[in-house]
């Protein structure tokens, strides 16, 4: 057995941040970087972003060269290999590549895989939005004047649709919940979320259930609805959630959730398993700031935050340290940006810039006696503060009065 | 230690406000304030977890 690698599988950012940390901290023994994509590690935000803008080749969303990878992380850097099996009692990582890799501590960065319309998978024109292949090619049927139908009007197929708007193209987004983004959000947050798609010529349409796609040599060709109409497309997005990548723990001991088959962990982000941590999309842990409430959260600041603290616990099991950090989201929709902190599963929902009579929306949610989210419409000013105030388990009467209600 | 913030990629996201509020705040206009450009050596902690946090690797902490 070795006696000190630190193995992280999974190179995307919760699993990159896992590596650096482990350097930052001290770790001189072994590491290797296990990840499934060719690439080497990128940045998803921008790929629904920035890169689906006209004009110019898009930025490279490539954190680091390979070159500055190996200088900051000295380590065994395994690009476009899968893991295949864990196996807790020998531990050791089995590779896709046929070889095995022996930990004595394990940080799981699988993340998750977007989840895709049965069947469509074989049809030119037809796209998840995840991985920085996929923003290519969405970029390039937009560069062709694609028309665009968007599946699903959660948060990344909202911004697929603000980028074809940018460019002019026609959009329809297609929502089969009556109201967008209730689960992320709540109802009044969802509704004026929608509202930005009408101001902006996008073509919503809620309630409606896509029974399949048409097609022609193979080419997608349009998208058919329940009520018999199809709507003309040369670019379907298929925006529907995503599922956490955790086949290849099926048979290793670590305990899944029943329902969507993340992992589930202690507030260290520890599995249970001896030596293993996850961090990011792929782990489910209770939240101390919630009560303990289990999340799995699929944001950009979490998979840093616990690609960093998994590392630390994993290297340190002794002093491992809680999950606290609190959820945040941005989302960047035609020229607003949309932002949330907390969580939205709420006793009370008040929207404050209505009660205010102002224009730029803000809503304060409550749980008991205390402040525990906020969303914002174009108000970065406002948005950390509450934040803070959620970190420091604000009352619910502070918020308001912060906030200028009572 | 001096705090530079590539105004290039900075895009108001916040996170080193959440990190580091004695550093920096997010205006309203989304463009971010430096509040003390030569934080003293005890918030140095703060300062590096702030530029470690930011979603567009906006920050670099310059030692002078």
């Amino acid at each position: 057995m070795v006696a000190e690698r630190f193995v992280v599988v999974g190179a995307s950012l919760a699993g990159l941040r896992a590596a650096q940390t482990a350097r930052k901290s001290g770790y001189t023994g072994e590491l290797a970087l296990v990840g499934g994509e060719v690439h080497l590690p990128y940045d998803r935000p921008p790929l629904s972003k920035d890169y689906l803008k006209a004009g110019d080749g898009p930025e490279d969303p490539t954190f680091r060269s390979e070159q500055e990878l190996e200088e900051e992380l000295g380590g065994d850097l395994r690009m476009g290999t899968w893991a295949t099996g864990l196996d807790p009692q020998r531990k050791v990582v089995a590779l896709s590549d046929g070889t095995e890799l022996e930990y004595s501590a394990l940080v799981i960065a699988t993340g998750a895989k977007a989840r895709t319309l049965p069947g469509t998978e074989e049809l030119a024109g037809v796209h998840t939005l995840r991985t920085l292949d996929d923003a290519v090619a969405i970029r390039q049927a937009l560069e062709t004047g694609a028309r665009t139908v968007v599946v699903g009007a959660g948060f990344i197929g909202s911004e697929v649709a603000a980028g074809a708007r940018k460019r002019d193209l026609p959009v329809t987004v297609l929502e089969a919940l009556p109201v967008p983004l209730v689960r992320s959000v709540g109802e009044d947050m969802g509704r004026a979320c929608a509202a930005l798609h009408r101001a902006h010529g996008t073509d919503l349409r809620c309630g409606v259930k896509v029974t399949g796609l048409t097609s022609e040599d193979g080419r997608v060709t349009g998208v058919s609805l329940d009520d018999g109409s199809t709507i003309p497309a040369d670019l379907v997005v298929v925006g529907t959630g995503v599922a956490p990548c955790t086949e290849w723990l099926a048979d290793s001991g670590v305990t899944l959730h029943e329902r969507d088959r993340g992992i589930v962990c202690d507030e260290t982000l520890a599995t249970g398993l001896p030596g293993v941590y996850a961090a990011g999309d792929v782990a489910h842990f209770p939240h101390p700031l919630f009560g303990g409430q289990l999340m799995r959260l699929e944001h950009w600041t979490n998979a840093a935050e616990q690609g960093m603290l998994a590392a630390r616990n994993a290297l340190n099991p002794a002093e491992a340290k809680p999950a606290m950090g609190v959820p945040y989201f941005w989302s960047d929709w035609y020229d607003s940006r949309i932002q949330f902190v907390g969580v939205p599963q709420a006793e009370e929902i008040r929207v404050v810039s209505e009660e205010l009579g102002e224009e730029k929306f803000l809503a304060l949610y409550r749980r008991g006696d205390r402040l525990t989210g906020c969303i914002t419409i174009d108000r970065p000013a406002q948005i950390m503060k509450y934040r803070r105030m959620i970190m420091k388990s604000a009352t619910w009467a502070e918020a308001l009065e912060f906030a200028g209600v009572s | 230690m001096r705090i530079v913030v590539d105004r290039d990629k900075c895009t108001g996201l916040g996170m080193c406000e959440a990190e580091a509020p004695d550093l920096f705040e997010v205006q309203d206009d989304g463009t971010l304030k430096v509040l003390d450009e030569h934080p003293d050596a005890d918030q140095r902690e703060a300062a590096e977890a702030a530029v470690m946090s930011c979603p567009t690797e906006a920050l670099t902490l310059v030692e002078d």
